[in-house]
């Protein structure tokens, strides 16, 4: 199978998707002529034309809102938000109106809408380049909410996202798009040639929303992860040699709390961890689920690593990022409890 | 209704997707930009109608010709010393982004914007403004603090997040802050502060003041709801605010057509919210502090907002991580029909007698000492990924202005 960078993927999905449904149009900041600033839309302009590809005014709330509109008509709008951190003039859009059209029309009118954006941070690009954003969507009633860990997923994630009926928030975890970043940032960088999971089939297939995958079978500890932090988790487990089973949950809303439970049942522990800051993030609705559905079979309180509660800082990356010597002591800390 | 909707009538609607004139491969084409001719364009009084004023908004306000002359009546305010200071601001801004963009290529920090074509936008308006004004400005106005007399040490050390960077290592490179220079912290979400400077612009009028305040935005970013959202409150208002939008012709990869849509310019937006709209050569450093000065006048003399348009080129890269000639022909910069702020002052020095070749290749000279000075001044304290650094302790301070209980615990748990 060939193997292919996640941009790579994401794009070959939009091509795909384009290539099959006339109603899929694309659009952002730069991404018509030059095809986007991390190239997610290279060559979709000139191959399907001005009107199904094109440059959008610098416009988060606009993007999105043309987009509702065009979603209502029928279209399947799949837009692009430059960096996560530039979707907040949206959140309006996507709060009261694309993630509630369905409801409050009763079906008369809904909001089939993909908005892509890029997550996470690892690139030196302080707090207006590496936010994660996920928690400010899960909290909302009518969206569903993806992060994929690698090409293969993201392509196959994506066209089940263009193909939902419902608005999708896509989160592209940026530090994720050249290679299998495990956190040891100090290591060679790893591109995902060298990795099974840069292995991306070509034209349509898709990955189910709301399936999770065990990316590492264990004993000892659950680790539930999505995006970036399913490397770290996998770096951590090598470091410290604990038998964790490592969840890639790949879709937040709708959540699999069936594999979920299924794990945490069979080890008894469990540590959750993202990148966002820790308070009121998806985390601590993790944690919860696992709490009320896993109770009885818990031999150690459910630790969470995350960001510190801060701003995103550039200098000090490394202290901030949750890398895999903060993840490995926390399962060390839960296994030995 | 029904005997109207027959759609052979008129023929299957189109979406409109505006173009660049040129692109890659193309010849530089700027025969869609009227340039009028320099001191062709009225001085109103800073207090006359806005509306017998609304023809500003579609001219463009040049004092220098081709021949190096100041002429018409924004000419005449500036003596040679100013302009001596302002040919060295906007030589040393010039050589600054060019050491820092190197410095940015061997490693020496994360990112990097340069000003390359606009050097006379902010070096000319931070000489009209007085000191307690503040301005809130984009990434791409450093000339603000250059003008205004900031060390560039201070401004180096913020680019390679050193161990003296005032701003502890939290900000990517260029977005400085700086309270007392009159310069707001640059936030990188574009045009939020647009409306800030309205709002700081209310505070000196409702506190009985006579600070005023400026507004800075790209041609693109005008197309946020902050950019229209200020003009609202600027309308309403009134309040002692420059409303400057630097259209510099691209907006990263996204030409200036895509923001300005069917509108014949940017000042022209002023127009609908009764905001006297100037439009002003921004590569001609006499005609930005003209302009800067009547705009500031009318704010001091609580005449209200103005809105200026400078109008300049893009030479450079959008930034370190920008390569133009993936979207506009290379050669379109040499093409731009105002020519470069830095070459035209220094024509200008010359024909007054006020300057020469030889000295001005001195100043070259002396503008570079000055820069490699600070900048081994500022390398001997870090730089992004050497030398001294910020602590990790800065990530928490500063959050709040007391550091709550659960961050403290955090603090505690990172070991710092
Ligand atoms: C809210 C927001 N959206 C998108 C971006 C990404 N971005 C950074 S600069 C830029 C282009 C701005 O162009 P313009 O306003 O013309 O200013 P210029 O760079 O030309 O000075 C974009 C889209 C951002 N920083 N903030
Ligand atoms: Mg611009």
């Amino acid at each position: 199978m060939p193997r292919k960078t996640m941009i790579e993927a994401v794009r070959e999905a939009m091509d795909v998707m384009m290539g099959r449904d006339d109603d899929v149009v694309v659009f952002g900041e730069d991404v018509g002529f030059f095809g986007g600033v991390f190239r997610a839309t290279q060559g979709l302009q000139a191959k399907y034309g001005k009107s199904r590809c094109f440059d959008a005014p610098i416009s988060e709330l606009g993007i999105v809102g043309a987009a509702v509109g065009m979603a209502a008509y029928g279209l399947r709008p799949c837009v692009e938000v430059q960096f996560a951190d530039y979707m907040y003039p949206a959140y309006d859009q996507i709060v009261s109106e694309a993630a509630r059209l369905r409801y409050r029309s009763n079906g008369q009118f809904s909001c089939p809408l993909v908005i892509r954006m890029p997550t996470g941070g690892g690139i030196f690009g302080g707090q207006t380049h590496s936010q994660s954003p996920e928690a400010l969507f899960t909290h909302v009633s009518g969206l569903k909410t993806v992060v994929p860990s690698n090409p293969s997923d993201a392509k196959g994630l994506l066209i089940s996202a263009i193909e939902d009926p419902d608005p999708v928030i896509f989160l592209e975890p940026k530090r994720l798009y050249n290679g299998p970043f495990d956190g040891h940032h100090e290591r060679p960088i790893t591109p995902w040639t060298k990795h099974e999971l840069g292995d991306v089939a070509d034209g349509y297939y898709t990955v189910p929303l709301g399936k999770s995958v065990v990316r590492r079978e264990g004993a000892a500890v659950t680790v539930l992860a999505y995006g970036t932090m399913v490397h770290v988790a996998m770096a951590a487990a090598a470091d410290t040699e604990v038998d964790a089973e490592i969840i890639d949950l790949r879709t937040l809303l709708p959540l699999d709390l069936e594999a979920i439970e299924a794990s945490v049942r069979k080890t008894g522990r469990c540590v959750v961890i993202h990148e966002a800051t820790l308070t009121s993030g998806f985390g601590a609705e993790l944690s919860a689920l696992v709490q009320e559905t896993c109770f009885y079979h818990l031999e150690a309180p459910i630790m969470r690593v995350a960001g510190w509660d801060t701003p995103y800082p550039h200098a000090q990356e490394w202290d901030y990022f949750p890398g895999p010597a903060r993840v490995g002591r926390a399962l060390l800390e839960t296994v030995e409890l | 209704m029904g005997d109207h909707s027959d759609p052979a009538e008129y023929g299957p609607l189109k979406l409109h997707i505006p173009e660049p004139a040129v692109r890659p491969g193309d010849a530089p084409d700027f025969s869609n930009v009227v340039i009028p001719k320099a001191g062709q364009v009225a001085r109103p009084e800073v207090n006359a109608d806005p509306e017998s004023m609304r023809d500003l908004a579609y001219s463009i306000i040049r004092v220098l010709n081709r021949d190096g002359e100041a002429v018409g009546p924004w000419a005449g305010l500036l003596s040679d010393e100013e302009l001596l200071e302002g040919l060295r601001h906007m030589m040393t801004l010039r050589t600054f982004d060019t050491r820092m963009l190197m410095a940015q290529r061997q490693g020496k920090t994360s990112f990097y914007m340069q000003h390359m074509g606009e050097e006379a936008v902010s070096c000319a308006f931070r000489k009209a403004l007085r000191p307690g004004d503040m301005n809130f400005p984009t990434y791409r106005q450093a000339g603000l603090l250059i003008a205004a007399g900031y060390p560039l040490v201070h401004m180096m050390c913020q680019i390679y997040s050193n161990e003296l960077d005032p701003l502890k290592g939290r900000q990517m490179p260029v977005l400085y802050s700086s309270k007392e220079h009159g310069f707001f912290s640059v936030s990188g979400n574009l045009a939020t502060q647009y409306i800030q400077a309205v709002g700081w612009a209310m505070a000196s009028a409702i506190k009985n003041d006579s600070k005023i305040a400026a507004g800075w935005i790209g041609d693109g970013s005008t197309a946020e709801s902050d950019f229209h959202a200020a003009l609202v409150f600027a309308s309403t208002y009134k309040p002692p605010v420059v409303l400057n939008i630097v259209n510099n012709q691209w907006a990263i990869s996204t030409f200036q057509g895509i923001a300005r849509g069917g509108s014949g310019t940017f000042a022209a937006r002023g127009l609908g919210f009764g905001i006297p709209a100037l439009r002003v050569d921004g590569n001609d450093y006499l005609a930005v502090h003209a302009v800067a000065k009547w705009a500031i006048e009318r704010a001091r003399r609580n005449l209200g907002p103005t809105l200026i348009e400078h109008v300049t080129y893009r030479v450079g890269a959008h930034s370190s991580s920008d390569d133009p000639s993936a979207y506009r022909p290379k050669t379109e910069s040499d093409a731009w029909p105002l020519g470069d702020p830095v070459i035209r002052l220094k024509n200008h020095l010359i024909v007054r007698g006020a300057w020469s070749e030889e000295r001005h290749k001195q100043a070259e000279a002396e503008v570079l000492d000055a820069v490699i000075a600070a900048q081994k001044e500022a390398e001997s304290h870090g730089t992004l990924h050497a030398g001294g650094k910020p602590s990790a302790r800065d990530v928490f301070e500063g959050v709040y202005a007391t550091m709550p209980p659960h961050l403290r615990r955090q603090r505690q748990q990172a070991g710092v």
